[in-house]
């Protein structure tokens, strides 16, 4: 299995897709980093450079989807889903229009940029928007089918991307995406982790390292934060008792509420919360950070092994 | 223009003013300053200008219309009404709950309202969106939009504006209603955005510069705009912000506040005497 970045794999999926002549793709002077550039080198004729002007770039998609396009914009996860928030609320959400905000660089593993480019508020602002959906694929399959379902998808949604290489979860030839579904990664009896984006693979060296103690965990890859699977949360809960949510988000409004909400609603259950504790990013490696932040495997099966003693 | 012409557009403006009033007033807040100002802009686009079906609202070659000031929405109503998509008795139910004539324009709610407006700088950059369709497409379609002055002050107005002449969208007509007037005060001690014509220009624009409530010149801005190729054009519209009721007339205090009945009963009564006049 290899490494790939979600932004490379999204960059060739839209290459892949892009024959459908409706897809139009926007970038934000970033098409090198987000990845567009592979779709420009195929579609030149459906790739604009909006240059640095984030707002305008989700006003001028609008535009474009109320003329029937399918459109793709693309910028870092702090500009698409933070600076431009509201244009992507009033000028895509409010009139129901299908615009894809595919976000990358999001999260803390944007590395030596530092905080100002480290996005960790962006899951809680875009799924406060009314009707948006949100996505977070973790590896290169996933993202890529996660890509196919938008432009089958027709309404707005929200894709979360990253800039680090990550390892394969999944096998090409086994592997379904089904909107708001999530993904059974590994069963177990004991505890649930719920994790999406590379908090999955992480999360999958935590179960690794549980197994060793004997504790039996299962992992879901909640690729869809919003709508989220609420089926598959009560089930785990009904049958582990225990939930712990990991996400490379600030502990506000990201994957963690998101499961809490169905939950306290639907079959209330003890959930640990793992992500950002409230704090802005740094400059450093990922690997340094993810260890700094406490997001690695080894920290998230201590947290885990924590949670289960006060089960 | 023929004279029975320009005296129709003239009613069917005194009309929509009317509407403005009624609508308004009946909502009981609403911004009537803005719609008076627009409205001469409106009745040439819809009534002189669009191709644009009734029957047929999402005609995929129809020229669009995009109202970036989206609080002159009783004004655009009145003219899609009057145009046909929907009963000119329905405007009176403006603002209210279980009304579709939002208080700023929703494409999903209005018929043949094309695009949702009303966060200020965000409209016209939609439009430059149709416009860049209509390209891709290569549709000859055109796409107009109304800006207000106060709006200029939206930094997302200049990004569209790059935009626009970047693509060199000539498929592009924006109207800048220039009524001098915000909510807080006269647009040049608000936070001044003038010279207008000169921003324009310099971001790469065909300007024309006009009187905004003379039907006349909106329509011929409007024709040699078509004839100017490889830019977009900005119709400098210099207007009077509540036009057409006198009492109204360059007080931003009525940018967005209701007539009371009096007050309806007076400005009903002044475009009344004007209609009047056009019909004798």
């Amino acid at each position: 299995m290899g490494k790939t970045a979600t932004r490379d794999a999204y960059g060739k999926a839209l290459a892949e897709f892009g024959s459908d002549e409706r897809i139009v793709v926007l970038d934000a002077d970033l098409s090198k980093s987000t990845k567009t550039s592979t779709f420009a080198a195929v579609y030149p004729e459906r790739h604009f450079n909006m240059g640095i002007a984030e707002g305008n770039m989700m006003s001028v998609a609008a535009g474009l989807a109320a003329c029937g396009k399918i459109v793709f914009a693309s910028s870092f996860a702090m500009f698409a889903a933070v600076r431009a928030a509201e244009q992507v609320r009033n000028s895509i959400c409010y009139p129901k229009l299908n615009v894809k905000v595919a976000a990358t660089h999001a999260g803390l593993t944007v590395g030596e940029d530092g905080a100002s480019h480290q996005c960790i508020e962006d899951v809680a602002v875009m799924r406060a928007i009314p009707g948006m959906t949100v996505v977070c694929p973790c590896d290169a399959i996933e993202t890529k089918m996660a890509i196919k379902a938008a432009i089958e998808y027709d309404g707005p949604m929200y894709i979360r991307l990253g800039r680090l290489a990550v390892e394969d979860v999944f096998d090409v030839a086994d592997y379904t995406f089904e909107l708001g579904k999530g993904i059974t990664v590994k069963d177990g009896k004991d505890v649930t982790i719920v994790a999406s984006g590379l908090m999955v693979q992480e999360s999958l060296k935590a179960v690794e390292i549980l197994a060793k103690e004997g504790i039996s965990a299962r992992l879901i890859d909640m690729h869809t934060i919003k709508p989220i699977d609420k089926d598959i949360l009560i089930r785990a809960a009904k049958e582990t008792g225990l939930i712990v949510t990991v996400e490379e988000h600030n502990l506000s409004g990201g994957l963690g509420s998101a499961v809490c909400e169905a939950l306290a609603e639907n079959y209330p259950c003890k959930v640990k919360m793992i992500g950002v504790e409230d704090k802005f990013g740094t400059s450093g490696t990922p690997a340094e950070l993810l260890d700094m932040y406490g997001l690695t495997g080894e920290a998230i099966a201590t947290k885990v092994k924590a949670a289960l003693a006060s089960k | 223009m023929d004279s029975s012409k320009l005296n129709e557009l003239k009613l069917t403006a005194a009309k929509i003013r009317r509407h403005v009033i009624e609508s308004i007033a009946a909502a009981n807040s609403g911004h009537p300053g803005g719609s008076l100002s627009s409205t001469d802009i409106i009745t040439v686009l819809f009534f002189d200008e669009m191709k644009i079906d009734t029957k047929n609202p999402s005609w995929a070659d129809r020229d669009r219309f995009v109202l970036s000031k989206g609080h002159a929405a009783p004004a655009y109503y009145a003219a899609l009404a009057m145009k046909g998509f929907f009963p000119e008795e329905d405007l009176v139910t403006l603002r209210k709950t279980d009304s579709y004539l939002e208080g700023h324009p929703s494409m999903r709610k209005v018929p043949g309202c094309d695009m949702s407006t009303g966060s200020l700088g965000q409209g016209i950059s939609c439009a430059v969106g149709m416009a860049l369709a209509g390209k891709i497409d290569k549709k000859d379609y055109r796409v107009f939009s109304i800006l207000g002055d106060g709006e200029l002050e939206e930094g997302q107005v200049w990004e569209a504006s790059m935009a626009a002449a970047h693509y060199g969208l000539d498929n592009l007509v924006a109207f800048v209603d220039h009524n001098n007037l915000q909510i807080d005060g006269n647009i040049a001690n608000v936070m001044n955005p003038n010279p207008v014509a000169d921003k324009f220009a310099a971001f790469g624009w065909n300007v024309i510069s006009i009187d905004g409530h003379d039907l006349e010149q909106i329509k011929s801005a409007v024709e040699t705009a078509k004839t100017v190729k490889g830019k977009p054009t900005v119709v400098v519209c210099e207007t009077v912000k509540g036009k057409g009721v006198s009492f109204m007339e360059n007080d931003y205090g009525w940018h967005g506040v209701a007539p009371n009945v009096e007050q309806k009963a007076k400005a009903l009564a002044e475009i009344d005497e004007y209609i009047k006049g056009l019909e004798a």
